[in-house]
């Protein structure tokens, strides 16, 4: 419950004791000052705050809509006149090279290959552990516990070094599945320090009633805890798979080399430098990047930042 | 443990079948991380301190002799401590700007009103979307030749000449009859760094917030505080630890920011902080050994940070 502070409400819930000329008075010209100008400058905070978000993306799929000489001729232009209205943007990023395109249609197949495997992966294995984390009170729990969140805090170009010495002696470097098993190493400890907050909230009292009726804790875990949780899985699984798709460090490292081979975000990046590639084909491609992500965020958004901030109710 | 009673006394034999199916449990992902994770990081540890050519990688000798060579080069040339300097306030600029914004943002959308859901999701698009394509927007709009800031700049606020925000280390801006100089391209690169990271300050301020209980607040109204006077001494005392932690957190995260700043400037124009020094070290100068040695320099600041958030979390009655 958020504190009702608007101005009527505060007179009418404020403690009946005081006569209210005396409120009047307490609430000086001061407090009314403020106050409307508190007012007004939340809203102008939030429609700031608005068009500072939203207008970037509006402009990505604006520009992906137009054709390039109608973007040259009139640069600040934000809404599209029907007759310039075009989707060739898109046919031109989505087209094999073959055809003449820019070949994106294969960097979304890679992409989805990747944050699919690594998806599916990183939860068989995370889904164990995180229970493991949060009821079982095994041999060297803290230190493990420890471990997984210094590998979810540390970042990328730290590892960067020995996973690209690594992967290029083991032969993996180049190849969709050395990208997979870093990304699995990098999704699995957000996963369990996740599932664990949800787990957390099973009632243990639940499962002590599967142990009691006989059940191991192999199965109180399959047939209590997990179907209890079932949707918060699937919101892990849709943040791993945003991790993945997002993910740009190591595709670069790994895969720079292979066209065919590459990511969408890896190919954005490498084809944005390219100054024969005009620039409302590479926005219809940002589309297509972003677009997947978004929708996925925003169908499963209050379990996942439910998730994310779980224990900064505390304080 | 192979010995067991058949029908030992219960409580004794849950815990310790517990104790048993946690580590099994557990251990698919403690080798994950042992394997992708501690070892690799032990071994860029032994790699610093060699000789290391990148097309050697895949036939030099691991356990070959050591030395302090790559250090020397990482520490002699003055640009680690520039690289360094440029991390620092980059880092610190950051954290500071997508902090404050953030917590504008919950103040503002604390109360509910129509459309709190749309602003919501709205705020939070920014840290959502690949940061490739934000970062491909953003340069699109800065381009001094048609991105659409400099042309509105130009038509509307009567810029004499574009402003290469990316590509220019420096510019010198009078300001009350004084000049000063200012550094463009990393001023963008935190302005950035604030629109992409508010939502994640946000979303915890948010969460906080609505965990408050409204009594202290009821109180201070009754007793005639000042809504700003409430702000500053009943609500900002109880979001204090939250802040903390998100500039601990973001701190740890921007400090080895390597993406973001490759991918807006290349690390060019003053803007080149030590993650992008680690790439160039590995690509263009094919040197294993100093890429190894500087991002080892980068971890011993990280590791530094990671126990303060430790430490931090501990206080907070968090099990680690």
């Amino acid at each position: 419950m958020s504190a009702p502070t608007t101005p009527g409400t505060q007179t009418s819930t404020a403690p009946a004791p005081r006569p209210p000329e005396v409120q009047r008075v307490r609430a000086s010209r001061r407090h009314q000052i403020e106050r409307r100008s508190l007012r007004i400058l939340r809203w102008v905070v939030i429609i700031g705050l608005l068009i500072v978000t939203l207008l970037p993306f509006y402009y990505m799929v604006l520009l992906s809509l137009r054709p390039i000489e109608a973007l040259l001729r009139n640069p600040s232009s934000l809404i599209i006149p029907p007759a310039e209205f075009t989707l060739s943007s898109y046919q031109q990023v989505l087209a094999s090279t073959a055809a003449g395109g820019q070949g994106f249609g294969r960097f979304i197949a890679n992409s989805a290959v990747v944050a699919v495997s690594a998806v599916i992966i990183s939860l068989i294995v995370a889904v164990p552990g995180a229970y493991a984390i949060a009821r079982l009170p095994f041999f060297g729990h803290r230190q493990v516990n420890a471990l997984f969140l210094a590998a979810y805090l540390f970042p990328a170009i730290v590892m960067a070094i020995p996973l690209f010495v690594l992967f290029t002696r083991v032969g993996l470097r180049g190849s969709l599945v050395g990208l997979i098993l870093v990304y699995i190493a990098q999704t699995v400890p957000v996963a369990i320090y996740m599932l664990r907050n949800y787990l957390d909230t099973v009632p243990v009292a639940v499962e002590e009633a599967g142990l009691v009726d006989g059940l191991t804790r192999i199965g109180v875990l399959r047939r209590i805890s997990l179907p209890l949780v079932m949707p918060s899985i699937m919101a892990t699984g849709l943040f791993i798979f945003m991790i993945a798709w997002n993910e740009f460090l190591f595709a670069l490292l790994f895969l720079v080399e292979r066209r065919e081979s590459w990511t969408v975000s890896l190919g954005l990046s490498q084809l944005s430098g390219s100054a024969e590639i005009p620039t409302t084909v590479l926005m219809a491609g940002s589309v297509v990047l972003t677009l997947p992500i978004l929708i996925l965020f925003f169908s499963t958004e209050r379990l996942l930042t439910g998730g994310l901030t779980a224990g900064a109710e505390k304080g | 443990m192979s010995a067991l009673p058949l029908r030992p006394p219960r409580r004794r034999t849950l815990s310790q079948r517990d104790a048993r199916t946690g580590i099994a449990l557990m251990s698919p992902t403690l080798v994950i991380v042992l394997a992708v994770v501690v070892v690799p990081l032990l071994w860029s540890i032994l790699i610093a301190f060699q000789q290391l050519k990148l097309l050697e990688i895949g036939t030099a000798n691991p356990l070959r002799s050591l030395t302090l060579a790559n250090f020397e080069r990482v520490f002699a040339s003055g640009r680690l401590w520039a690289s360094l300097g440029t991390t620092l306030v980059y880092t610190a600029g950051s954290v500071l700007l997508s902090i404050g914004i953030g917590l504008l943002a919950a103040m503002a959308v604390r109360r509910p009103f129509r459309g709190r859901n749309f602003v919501r999701a709205a705020f939070l698009l920014p840290y959502v979307a690949p940061v490739v394509a934000v970062t491909f927007v953003w340069r699109t709009m800065l381009n001094p030749q048609f991105g659409i800031v400099n042309e509105v700049g130009q038509s509307t606020f009567g810029w004499a000449d574009p402003i290469p925000f990316l590509s220019e280390a420096q510019r010198t801006v009078e300001f009350l009859g004084a000049q000063f100089p200012i550094p463009t391209a990393l001023l963008t690169a935190i302005a950035f760094e604030g629109w992409r990271y508010f939502p994640f300050a946000f979303l915890f301020l948010m969460a906080r917030l609505e965990a408050l209980s409204s009594e202290s607040e009821e109180a201070a109204l009754v007793d005639g505080a000042s809504p700003l006077q409430t702000f500053r001494y009943i609500i900002l005392p109880q979001l204090m630890p939250v802040i903390a932690l998100l500039a601990v957190l973001r701190t740890i995260w921007t400090f080895n920011e390597f993406d973001d700043i490759f991918l807006l400037t290349g690390g060019a124009a003053g803007t080149g902080v030590a993650s992008v020094r680690v790439y160039e070290f590995l690509t263009v100068q094919r040197n294993v050994g100093a890429a190894a040695a500087q991002s080892l320099v980068l971890a011993v600041v990280l590791v530094l940070m990671l126990a303060v958030y430790m430490f931090m979390m501990r206080r907070r009655g968090e099990r680690l």
